[in-house]
């Protein structure tokens, strides 16, 4: 495997440091040159860093619509991600451009008693507001790693980020309005738009009983602040343990169905294989799909990356974090010698079972190569597969890592 | 709220400060989106990428693929097609289908 960052990382890391401690030297005629791409390592992996409004510079995908990775380095620096630092999906060209917050309504129809028209303050005020910190990952995220390489967007492992999210439950909402007898689904809709007339609107659908649970959310904060407008703003849906693709932006429109919402963006467009793991053999189509859902285990190495080194018998802390679909991590296994054997890593703070748990695990490493690998188990006794399972959308990847570093 | 003893600006300013505050989001939120770049090589047949691509979504959506077979991009031009409106003239289709084919794969064919 080659380096997963180019050597553009460090001067890039200089820069994340300087911007964190918000003193950034004053402009001078010769600059030091910050990064300026990121080579994600599967080919045609090289990306542009780009600043978006509100955004540090991030890995850039796509740019109509915009599409942004989190650099992975972010992931070593604290649990939660910062908002400047989230990433980015859109999947219809038109995202709008200004959003007045004082004449910005929410929708509520279809199957209720009685359609509601609700201002963002009257979410604010007329609704108990609830905080969860959770998970947003992308049903693609890690696509660029599948082998044989599927089409879509090739992301590394950055389009994850963990917020705590501040809003109103959904549920909340559905009973001010009333549901009517038979409501089966509620359908999420956006401010998006296509930029042709024929391209389908990004509609996502919550089973009705999923939608009245305590969790789903309607969020209006981020991480304590309004959401950044690349990542919804006013208001988005926050499924925790589901996908992203259910997290809709601009959250404008709720309808209650009564019936099976079948638009393309529910089929035939983010499902998977009907099988478990969700996996089919690599370069065949699956025979029956359903639509994505929860998140799988996945855990990742943060404090270092391919190719570091650490010093000979010195004390070091490998550090990193795990996260599911809601259950909750139960343990978090390091192996230092390519999984022949495993130890069991220190478990972090519970920030509750939707959010990145992290690991830790200090060692004192002999001279060598450490082939380091991070296998997680949830609550439910669901882990992590040693050799990578593939489905032709590169949806759902949770290999357990590899991160090989010297050891000097 | 016992606001009887106060005058009625002082109960404002007090329930002001104790009420969300919508003030701070009061301003419309604008985004001013940086400049697209076009990152098609410069191949036989970029002329109908740009014409038919462009339209809905940026460049970047093509040239960040991994190297794909003619049948793949066969398949995501059907896709545009006919999910997503693309309307493409029937004699562009064979050589915008080998621009994508040629573009994506940095040995020749």
């Amino acid at each position: 495997m080659s380096h997963p960052l180019s050597p553009n990382r460090r001067s890039f890391l200089q820069k994340l440091g300087l911007l964190a401690l918000g003193s950034l030297p004053p402009a001078s005629p010769t600059p030091s040159r910050a990064a300026d791409s990121l080579s994600l390592p599967f080919q045609n992996g090289e990306r542009p860093l780009v600043a978006y409004p509100g955004k540090r510079p991030l890995l850039r995908l796509t740019s109509r619509p915009p599409q942004l990775e989190t650099p992975f380095a972010v992931f070593n620096e604290g649990l939660l991600t910062p908002n400047d630092a989230f990433f980015v999906r859109y999947h219809l060209s038109h995202l709008p451009l200004e959003i007045d917050p004082d004449t910005f309504r929410l929708q509520i129809k279809g199957l209720v008693h009685t359609p509601l028209s609700l201002s963002l303050h009257e979410l604010q005020t007329r609704f108990e507001p609830v905080e969860i910190i959770a998970v947003n990952q992308c049903s693609g995220n890690s696509r660029g790693f599948f082998e044989p390489r599927v089409p879509g967007g090739q992301l590394g492992n950055g389009a994850m980020g963990n917020a705590r999210w501040k809003g109103v439950r959904l549920r909340e909402v559905l009973q001010k309005a009333g549901l009517q007898e038979g409501a089966r689904q509620v359908l999420l809709d956006g401010l998006d738009r296509a930029a042709h007339e024929k391209t389908p609107d990004f509609i996502k659908a919550l089973e009705i009983d999923h939608a009245l649970g305590d969790e789903v959310l309607l969020a209006y904060e981020m991480n304590g602040e309004p959401l950044p407008m690349l990542n919804g703003f006013p208001l988005r849906a926050v499924v925790p343990g589901f996908y992203g693709t259910y997290w809709v932006k601009h959250l404008h429109e709720i309808t209650v169905l009564g019936e099976a919402f079948n638009g393309f963006w529910m089929n035939p467009a983010y499902r998977i294989p009907n099988t478990p793991g969700a996996c089919v053999p690599p370069g065949t189509t699956p025979k029956s799909t359903l639509p994505i859902g929860r998140l799988n285990v996945r855990s990742f190495l943060t404090s270092l990356v391919e190719g570091d080194s650490l010093p000979a018998n010195r004390p070091a802390l490998l550090r990193g974090i795990a996260f599911d679909g809601g259950a909750g991590i139960q343990q978090v296994l390091v192996s230092l010698d390519g999984g022949r054997s495993w130890t069991d890593a220190l478990l972090g703070k519970d920030l509750g079972n939707y959010s990145f748990r992290e690991w830790t695990l200090a060692i004192t490493p002999t001279p060598g190569t450490l082939e380091i690998k991070v296998k997680a188990t949830n609550r439910l006794g669901d882990s992590q597969p040693l050799s990578p399972l593939w489905n032709p959308a590169g949806y759902m990847r949770n290999v357990v890592e590899t991160t090989k570093v010297r050891v000097l | 709220m016992k606001s009887a003893l106060l005058s009625p600006v002082l109960a404002c300013l007090a329930l002001s400060l104790l009420l969300p505050h919508p003030p701070l989001l009061a301003a419309p939120r604008k985004l001013e989106l940086p400049p697209e770049p076009i990152t098609f090589p410069d191949l036989p047949g970029v002329q109908l990428a740009k014409a038919h691509c462009l339209s809905c979504h940026s460049s970047e959506y093509i040239t960040t693929q991994p190297p794909l077979p003619k049948k793949a991009w066969t398949a995501s031009l059907e896709k545009m097609r006919l999910k997503y409106g693309a309307t493409l003239p029937e004699d562009a289709l064979e050589p915008l289908l080998d621009y994508l084919t040629r573009a994506s794969n940095p040995e020749p064919r």
